[in-house]
């Protein structure tokens, strides 16, 4: 019985770790990343094509796997309409946030929110 | 001739397992809401058959019984991308599951909380090679959380069955 008890407290400690690391690396992931302003398309790796947020657009992304539609409006970015079948991309909330993406597993496209005046350029600040 | 017929006992009762892991498969693309919530996840009911085994059998059942689940489900429904996906999950899970009940600090729903959180852990990784991609790693934490519910609620379907079903080993 001493046992059980023991093994339920841990049982709880584990979630309760599990919960606190998640809600910590969500917090970083949802402060730490202001607005992006460009949408990066990849297909299966490959770049694909960049495209502003400012910028109302329909984006047809048609490979030899499959086609999705890429919408930026409102400065969001979605994927309207897939020919995946699960359509997974299709329901993904629109998407704004610098570092955010909507990926499509079967036609291998991923979308993906940057920010072109953020720390991502190569050369580093140099105070002399 | 006792041990042959202890050894074709074990080899029917892990099929059994296998036949079951496959079922509750089934059952659960028939519960529409957890599916339709949030895109990607799986409530892991056939896991509830692999942490019997794992309990009642051992670790070589249990994995055994997993590896020949997944390669029907590939052979009957998938296709090479998707077993690749459910194999690595499935490898993560059931060493960290193995791993936990060998160090006994925990109870089947400690173990298939482990088992949950890193069948989805392996799956992101294979995605994440697949795709050269680290973008994704972010959905990580959406399914950290809907792992850990799922975790508990087969924790405890485990947890009755080892307790429970009548199989001898």
């Amino acid at each position: 019985m001493n046992c059980d008890k023991r093994k339920l407290r841990n049982d709880i400690l584990l979630v309760a770790i599990l919960l606190a690391v998640v809600s910590a690396a969500g917090l970083a992931f949802f402060f730490l990343r202001g607005e992006g302003n460009t949408v990066e398309v990849t297909v299966d790796g490959q770049p694909f094509g960049t495209y502003s947020l400012g910028r109302d657009a329909r984006v047809p992304i048609v490979t030899e796997r499959g086609s999705n539609t890429l919408v930026i409006r409102d400065g969001r970015a979605f994927v309207e309409e897939a020919s995946c079948p699960d359509g997974i991309c299709a329901a993904h909330r629109p998407i704004k946030r610098n570092g955010e993406s909507i990926v499509c597993l079967p036609n291998r496209v991923v979308v993906t929110v940057r920010s072109t005046h953020s720390t991502q350029s190569d050369a580093p600040d140099v105070i002399s | 001739m006792r041990s042959n017929r202890s050894k074709i006992r074990n080899l029917t009762q892990l099929s059994m397992c296998v036949s079951v892991a496959l079922l509750l498969a089934y059952v659960e693309v028939l519960i529409p809401p957890i599916y339709s919530a949030i895109p990607g996840i799986k409530m892991g009911l056939p896991n509830v058959a692999i942490i019997f085994v794992l309990y009642r059998f051992g670790v070589r059942e249990a994995a055994a019984v997993s590896l020949v689940r997944l390669a029907v489900v590939a052979m009957l429904f998938g296709n090479p991308m998707t077993f690749i996906y459910s194999l690595a999950g499935a490898i993560l899970s059931l060493c960290g599951m193995a791993l936990l009940r060998r160090a006994n600090l925990f109870s089947t729903v400690g173990v298939s909380i482990a088992g949950g959180v890193l069948h989805n852990f392996g799956q992101i990784l294979v995605a994440m090679v697949l795709l050269s991609t680290a973008e994704i790693g972010y959905y990580m934490i959406v399914l950290a959380v809907t792992g850990t519910v799922s975790g508990v609620l087969v924790g405890l379907c485990g947890a009755f069955a080892v307790v429970r079903v009548p199989l001898k080993p």
